[in-house]
């Protein structure tokens, strides 16, 4: 189902990047990745395998179109 | 005695009104005969809990004192570990594990302060869901509309104290799975600060990002379980090394003096859930309003550190038996597994960058006002959902306000309006880290007010 509204935005593009120019094959990505990684994908979980990966990739588009500071260090751990 | 909260019925037990084994069988006799509806439950220790039931009596009749939560009845997800039970956390897999060999530390500490555990309470499998909607188990029943989801991925949790078989539970929230079920099912829930509560014995899923806490009825109850559950415990990693800080002896204290904002922007809300902001808002005379920060990205780093963690956690049995796993997490585990560490260590960098925004925010603020939820609880089954006119999908979105917190370990209470003849809906009452007492001070003076209130429902 297409999704497109104000709410969608404001919870997800809202200041997106898209992590390339060149569009992004989430099967291709999803089959070379699972065999590098040494994951045998059922090919019936395939489908469901590439859409979550593409839904990853958009939340990961607003992350990594983030400038950070480069002293900004990883925090794993919460400490106040 | 359903209607009864762990503060009243140890006060009860303790006068000697009433026995620990009668509060027990009568906790075991609502189990039996209400949860066949909720499915809730996914063990009963009808042994155990008679046996320290009568260990409490016994202490009272030798004149000693068994603890605060004397004779109180309570339940764990089913990630907890539990002695001499299987911990399934919500898994099909899981089953084949041994018992448990010793309680979760939190819920030895409960047992410590005299709470009686009755058994242990369905949840998402491995937590990872909003709506505890589980294959393996069936789904758990929302107390206010069986047809409706209790949330997740506590949500046995949240049905089984808004159903009145137990004043309180235990639960765990990684992105939101003790505020989530909290605010659908109507009770009051404490995702206290990263590091506050020791996880362990509590099957982990994401561990840079996971929290235990309890569920309760009342604010008393709330800050009583929790103070029974704290001091650190060396065996779990991420635990604080930091003093116990009793919350019980300041929630009468009100929230004068506290300074309130209401979180506007991304955390504003629409209709019913901007209407629940605005009823506790307008009740604490509170208008002013601050932004936070690019919650959309903190929401978008958690998703990614979550899948990527989670996924990690549960390698082996993907790569070995994924249809093992529950439809409904499998295809998201699956996918987490092949996410570039790059994306997982950019998410891991915004983090630091903005828990330092939202700190800084602290220093001219105590408490911050925001939904804990979108909407009131879904239909089992719906994949889509309205919320502003546009049709959302239910079940992450049910999580759109309470991961951009627990990301950066915030304490927070979530605290259900008093809405007679609707769903309940819940706001959460988020403060500085370590004011866990702050934010229960704010939700104890908003029940006292009769604002908030996590009302048994009577149908269940």
């Amino acid at each position: 189902m297409r999704q497109s509204s104000n709410l969608i935005n404001k919870f997800t593009n809202s200041q997106g990047g898209k992590l390339t120019d060149r569009p992004f094959d989430a099967a291709t990505y999803v089959d070379a990745a699972a065999a590098l990684i040494g994951l045998p994908l059922d090919p019936a979980h395939r489908p469901g395998v590439i859409l979550n990966i593409e839904r990853i990739a958009e939340m990961a588009g607003l992350v990594m179109a983030f400038a950070l500071p480069e002293e900004t260090e990883p925090a794993p751990v919460f400490l106040a | 005695m359903s209607e009864a909260d762990a503060l009243t019925i140890a006060a009860l037990v303790r006068g000697g009104a009433v026995c620990a084994v009668e509060v027990a069988e009568a906790a075991l006799a609502r189990i039996a005969a209400k949860d066949p509806a909720l499915n809730s439950f996914t063990a009963v220790t009808r042994a155990r809990a008679l046996a320290d039931a009568r260990a409490v009596d016994a202490a009272l009749a030798r004149g000693e004192d068994p603890g605060p939560l004397a004779g109180a009845p309570f339940a764990v997800k089913n990630l907890f570990d539990v002695e001499g039970l299987v911990t399934i956390a919500g898994s099909k897999i899981d089953r084949e594990g041994s018992p448990a060999m010793a309680d979760a530390t939190i819920v030895r500490r409960l047992v410590a302060a005299g709470a009686v555990l009755v058994g242990a309470l369905n949840m998402d499998e491995y937590a990872y869901g909003f709506t505890t909607e589980n294959t393996h188990y069936g789904a758990a029943h929302n107390p206010h509309d069986p047809a409706r989801v209790a949330g997740g991925s506590s949500g046995g949790s949240g049905a089984a104290v808004a159903g009145g078989l137990v004043p309180l539970a235990l639960g765990s929230d990684t992105n939101g799975s003790i505020r989530v079920p909290a605010s659908l099912c109507g009770v009051f829930g404490l995702k206290p600060t990263y590091g506050r509560l020791s996880r362990t014995g509590a099957r982990l899923f994401a561990a840079s990002l996971d929290h235990v806490g309890p569920l309760a009825r009342s604010v008393g109850d709330l800050a009583a379980a929790y103070d029974a559950m704290q001091g650190p415990d060396p065996r779990d990693p991420a635990s604080a090394d930091r003093a116990v800080e009793p919350a019980s002896p300041e929630i009468e204290q009100g929230a004068k003096g506290l300074r309130i904002a209401i979180a506007g922007g991304y955390f504003a809300g629409t209709g019913e859930a901007a209407a629940a902001v605005a009823n506790v808002a307008q009740a604490l005379g509170v208008t002013r309003k601050i932004d936070i920060p690019e919650a959309a990205r903190a929401r978008a780093a958690a998703f990614v550190i979550t899948a990527s963690e989670g996924a990690n956690l549960h390698f082996a049995d993907l790569k070995a038996r994924a249809d093992d796993f529950d439809p409904m997490t499998r295809d998201r585990f699956l996918a987490g597994a092949l996410i570039p560490a790059n994306w997982v260590t950019q998410a891991q960098r915004f983090r630091r960058w903005y828990q330092e925004q939202l700190l800084a925010l602290f220093d001219d603020t105590d408490i911050l006002l925001m939904p804990a939820t979108p909407c009131s609880a879904s239909l089992i089954g719906q994949d889509m959902v309205e919320i502003d006119g546009a049709l959302v999908p239910t079940r992450p979105y049910l999580g759109v306000y309470t991961q951009p917190l627990s990301f950066i370990g915030l304490p927070i209470v979530a605290a259900p309006l008093r809405r007679a003849g609707e769903l309940p809906i819940g706001v959460q009452i988020v403060a500085a880290p370590w004011r866990e007492s702050a934010a229960l001070r704010v939700a104890r003076a908003l029940e006292r007010d009769g604002v908030t209130c996590a009302e048994i429902a009577l149908g269940s």
